[in-house]
């Protein structure tokens, strides 16, 4: 096996699958790497924050990747940490950035008992679920996949072997469906420009049409007391112009001691 | 211990994110959810195969890679447009399909 | 007749064989008055009064060609009718002694009525309409007793019931008049049911509704059957001829312009029960308790008619009632049997000459008086109308019965007859006769006295009432001749041995050494009556209606609570079952209906406040659902 994975520790790791039962290396590993994942598992669905969220993700699938190669597929292994956890996830965090106003989920839950019924029924089904598959399973013992692995001189290809002859035409409609996502990804994310682009005429019209300033907007903080970006301009007839600061930040009136002198020029500012 | 172990942390996962998907609003981390689910299916395919001694198990995981980046691809670009039209990402907004 | 004798008609030759254009003439003219529209308005009642006239001459030459031959009665199969399987209808004519005396009747008649009409209507903007309407009745009429079978009787029986319906809601403006007419027509139906059934009957049993093939099957059938075909007969001829217990549509039926009421409703259509009865003589003679029934229907509706003519004061009504009483006459005369049908014939020809006559006058008293009909607000017109006068007192001696006038010879031997019945029968049907026959005379004299005599009591709008133009005086005058002589020439001239080949015999059971006392009897009966009416009105009477003494006043006054029989009897049920339905319905099954659409809907409404839209709701029911498989899986897998 050394020779399809030349890196000694990875030798190491692959040797932790023993065909029978578990080594204690890989118990170790298991407890550690299973606790972590599903630790970061549940973070992921606990934190507020998207991005905290795909970070504890990624750790999980990292997990998951080094239990894949601890069971014998090297291949399978690689690809989880290479697609998942280095592409896909990647992705992920590069469309949370464009999404990222409401990156954080507000605490309220807008539908009466979604929450407390959701974690009830996952709870109900985890339970199910897992001892269902500890009943029936029990302790059974793994056949290893040292044989199969053997069959084609390794686990690449062997791998090689069955996607290329029994699941060759599955493999090939993968094809296409990758295909077919990565037109239907472009024509969803395609913007259509609406008409013709506006001429300088156009657009210089536009400027001195009715109900629009010709002029530059007044910038925050001209005449007033503060040059603070949440101080609004002051007009020539003493009115607070709107459009001098952004809607995204709140206007902020001053206080007392806010305007108060600062007694800069006589340099006692802590009296 | 015997790979059953695997399978028991593999449904856990897969339940974690079934929760995740209905308590979270947020759309990318509802997709995340998702992901998790498949992973945890993943991990149970993975395990079958060492049980027994056969990688078609292998293959599966495989494939469900595969479907699942084509997927993300297709949902990230909907949840895009979305964004665009209706400046959020939140699953509880878009709700016109309703009574 | 005997039974064993065969009924046979002769085929029609020569001059008879056209005497289907009877019935086509005046259809012809019904069919281009009423199709042509207002381009015939200007020439309308010219063609009508022809046409009707032309079928009149026609009868004439058919009735002295059928004098002449021997065998008196031909039939003329037209063109088949109906043929489905063994079952055949042929539309056939029988023209008999019967027949020819009727054609006569309708179309003589019904000629003078025709020209009356012309003046009567003359300021009716559908004047050409109603003398299509006139001339369809006529051709209907003739239709009915030219038939050779019951069914071309039936046909020509409903054309008659359409017609009348037609005339009596002319004023069809007048809720009154489109009442009256509805009622006649829904009553008539009744009538025509029963006649129905008894075709029905007829065919079930003998497989034919010809004359001869009914006449000769007959006596062989068993007597249930033919007594329920007599009183099925006997149901529709009450029908049409407005007898005891569907008369009520009768008097109604005035509220048709006169000349409708005159040919309709005294001379013509209501005499269709008595023709009915008189030509299906065979079977009523092979059934007499069918024939005592005929008898008591008719007795007790002649006294009815007088009671309820005693107590009214619209001169139509009076007449009206009047008619139903002479029928009621008729039909006790046909019940009688024997030589007694040619003399329910015989007074039916004298009762269509002065009743049309009394119509007529009575049209002519409205005309002069704007169209008033209250007795009491007549008086003295003699003065005034002297031809009218004249005419209506003719018509009026002539229906008392006072000799030598046409009354006298044919209602008198009515009574006569009836009383020849002998046993208790004959007493109680003769004494109602007799006792009718006087309260005739109380009620018409009271009718001509406060018409003629007495101080005038008009409304104040009247000031010189006028005679009627020539156009309508002339029929009047020709109906008051046929009044005064009608009745003798024809019992002088054979009218009963005319008629003796449809009827077998011409015996009249008779008290024949009390024929004199009998006159005597009745001659007294009728003057105590005149003696009676002229003492209590040549005054006058109130002016307005007094109030009712004694129960038999109020009865008389309400119809002899008739209408309030009927509305109870059959109305009410009717309308409560209606409503019981329109309730069932409503409630029942349109309840179930909407009902289950209401639950549907409710529940629908209900069910879809599931479809909230948020995705996160559908993905809990989801992994509910995968969370109640997995359940079950195991329960079952695992136990």
């Amino acid at each position: 096996m050394t020779h399809v994975l030349a890196h000694p520790l990875a030798g190491q790791v692959l040797a932790l699958a023993s065909p029978g039962a578990m080594g204690t290396g890989e118990k170790v590993a298991f407890w550690v790497l299973g606790i972590i994942a599903l630790g970061c598992a549940i973070a992921m669905v606990a934190a507020r924050n998207a991005m905290h969220s795909a970070l504890f993700l990624v750790v999980t699938m990292f997990c998951l990747g080094i239990f894949y190669i601890i069971q014998a597929g090297p291949f399978i292994g690689m690809a989880q940490i290479i697609v998942y956890t280095g592409a896909i996830m990647m992705l992920f965090l590069f469309v949370l950035m464009l999404v990222g106003r409401d990156v954080s989920d507000s605490l309220i839950e807008t539908l009466r008992g979604q929450r407390t019924a959701g974690i009830l029924v996952g709870l109900g089904l985890a339970g199910l679920l897992g001892g269902g598959i500890a009943r029936a399973l029990g302790s059974i013992d793994a056949k290893g996949l040292e044989q199969a692995n053997a069959t084609h001189g390794g686990n690449v290809p062997g791998l090689a072997a069955l996607m290329f002859t029994r699941y060759v035409f599955a493999f090939e409609v993968t094809s296409a469906l990758l295909i077919t996502a990565a037109v239907g990804a472009m024509i969803l994310a395609h913007v259509q420009r609406n008409g013709e682009k506006k001429t300088q005429k156009e657009q210089s019209r536009e400027r001195f049409a009715e109900g629009n300033h010709p002029a530059p907007k007044a910038g925050p903080g001209v005449f007033a007391h503060s040059n603070s970006v949440a101080t609004p301009a002051i007009l020539p007839d003493g009115t607070r112009s709107a459009r001098s600061i952004s809607p995204l930040v709140e206007p902020r009136e001053l206080t007392a001691e806010d305007t108060r002198p600062k007694d800069t020029l006589t340099g006692g500012g802590n009296q | 211990m015997t790979p059953t172990y695997y399978l028991v942390l593999s449904a856990a996962l897969f339940c974690v994110g079934a929760v995740g998907v209905l308590i979270r609003r947020n759309a990318i981390v509802v997709f995340m959810s998702v992901e998790l689910m498949l992973n945890a299916g993943n991990l149970a395919l993975v395990t079958f195969a060492r049980i027994n001694g056969s990688l078609d198990g292998q293959i599966m995981a495989f494939f469900v890679m595969v479907v699942a980046a084509a997927e993300v691809v297709v949902g990230l670009a909907i949840i895009m447009s979305i964004f665009r039209t209706r400046r959020s990402a939140s699953v509880d907004d878009s709700n016109l399909l309703k009574y | 007749m005997t039974l064993a004798e065969q009924v046979q008609y002769q085929s029609a030759t020569g001059a008879l064989s056209s005497v289907w254009l009877l019935i086509a003439i005046p259809l012809a003219s019904a069919a281009v008055l009423l199709l042509l529209g207002r381009k015939a308005d200007r020439w309308g009642h010219i063609l009508g009064c022809a046409s009707i006239g032309a079928s009149f001459v026609l009868g004439l030459w058919y009735f002295f060609t059928l004098r002449g031959l021997g065998h008196k009665a031909v039939s003329l199969d037209l063109f088949n009718f109906i043929q489905v399987g063994r079952f055949k209808v042929d539309w056939g004519i029988l023209y008999d002694p019967l027949s020819a005396t009727f054609v006569l009747l309708i179309t003589g008649v019904g000629f003078l009525i025709h020209v009356y009409a012309v003046g009567y209507m003359k300021e009716d903007p559908g004047r050409r309409r109603f003398f299509g309407y006139f001339n369809l009745f006529a051709s209907a009429m003739l239709l009915l007793v030219l038939g050779n079978s019951f069914l071309m009787t039936f046909i020509g029986w409903e054309g008659v019931g359409l017609a009348s319906y037609l005339l009596i809601s002319w004023y069809q403006d007048r809720p009154a008049a489109a009442t009256a007419g509805k009622k006649a027509f829904l009553m008539n139906r009744v009538g025509d049911a029963a006649f129905l059934v008894a075709m029905f009957l007829m065919f079930a049993n003998l497989g034919s509704t010809d004359f001869a093939t009914v006449f000769n099957g007959v006596g062989a059938l068993p007597h249930g059957v033919t007594l329920a075909m007599a009183l099925l007969l006997l149901a529709g001829a009450c029908g049409k001829s407005g007898q005891f217990p569907l008369q009520a549509w009768l008097p109604d039926a005035m509220e048709g312009p006169t000349p409708v009421s005159a040919l309709i409703h005294a001379a013509t259509m209501v005499t269709a029960g008595v023709y009915l009865i008189a030509r299906s003589n065979p079977i009523f003679d092979a059934t007499s308790l069918g024939q005592t029934i005929v008898v008591a229907v008719g007795a007790f509706t002649l006294l009815l008619g007088c009671v309820i003519g005693c107590a009214k004061d619209d001169i139509k009504r009076v007449l009206a009632y009047s008619t139903v009483s002479q029928i009621g006459y008729m039909f006790l005369a046909v019940g009688l049997g024997g030589g007694a049908y040619a003399l329910g014939i015989l007074h039916l020809l004298a009762h269509g000459f002065f009743k049309a006559g009394l119509f007529l006058g009575a049209g002519s008293v409205m005309h002069g008086m704007k169209d008033q009909t209250d007795l009491r607000r007549f008086g003295g017109l003699w003065r005034y109308m002297p031809v009218t006068w004249a005419t209506v007192g003719l018509g009026y001696l002539a229906i008392i019965g006072i000799p030598p006038l046409s009354g006298f010879f044919s209602k008198d031997p009515i009574i006569d007859a009836a009383f020849a019945r002998g046993g208790w029968q004959g007493w109680v049907f003769g004494l109602a006769a007799l006792l009718g026959a006087g309260l005739t005379a109380f009620y018409m004299t009271r009718l001509f006295v406060l018409t003629f005599h007495g101080k005038k009591r008009w409304t104040d709008d009247i000031e010189h009432p006028h005679e009627s133009p020539g156009v309508m005086k002339l029929p009047m005058i020709l109906l008051a001749v046929g009044s005064v002589a009608a009745g003798g020439l024809l019992v002088y001239g054979g009218f009963t041995t005319w008629l003796e080949p449809v009827f077998g015999t011409t015996e009249v059971p008779g008290h024949e050494p009390n024929r004199a006392m009998m006159i005597g009897i009745s001659l007294a009966v009728v003057l105590v009556g005149v003696a009676i009416a002229w003492l209590l009105f040549r005054r006058g009477t109130a002016l307005v209606e007094q109030p009712a003494r004694s129960p038999i006043v109020r009865a008389a006054r309400e119809n002899l609570y008739g209408d309030v029989f009927n509305e109870t009897v059959f109305e009410l049920p009717g309308k409560l079952l209606t409503r019981a339905a329109v309730f069932f319905d409503g409630k029942g099954i349109d309840g179930i209906v909407t009902g289950l659409a209401a639950i549907v809907g409710g529940s629908s409404s209900r069910l879809r406040r599931l479809q909230t839209g948020f995705v996160r709701s559908y993905a809990l029911t989801i992994l509910g659902g995968a969370l109640v498989v997995v359940a079950a899986l195991m329960a079952v897998k695992l136990g």
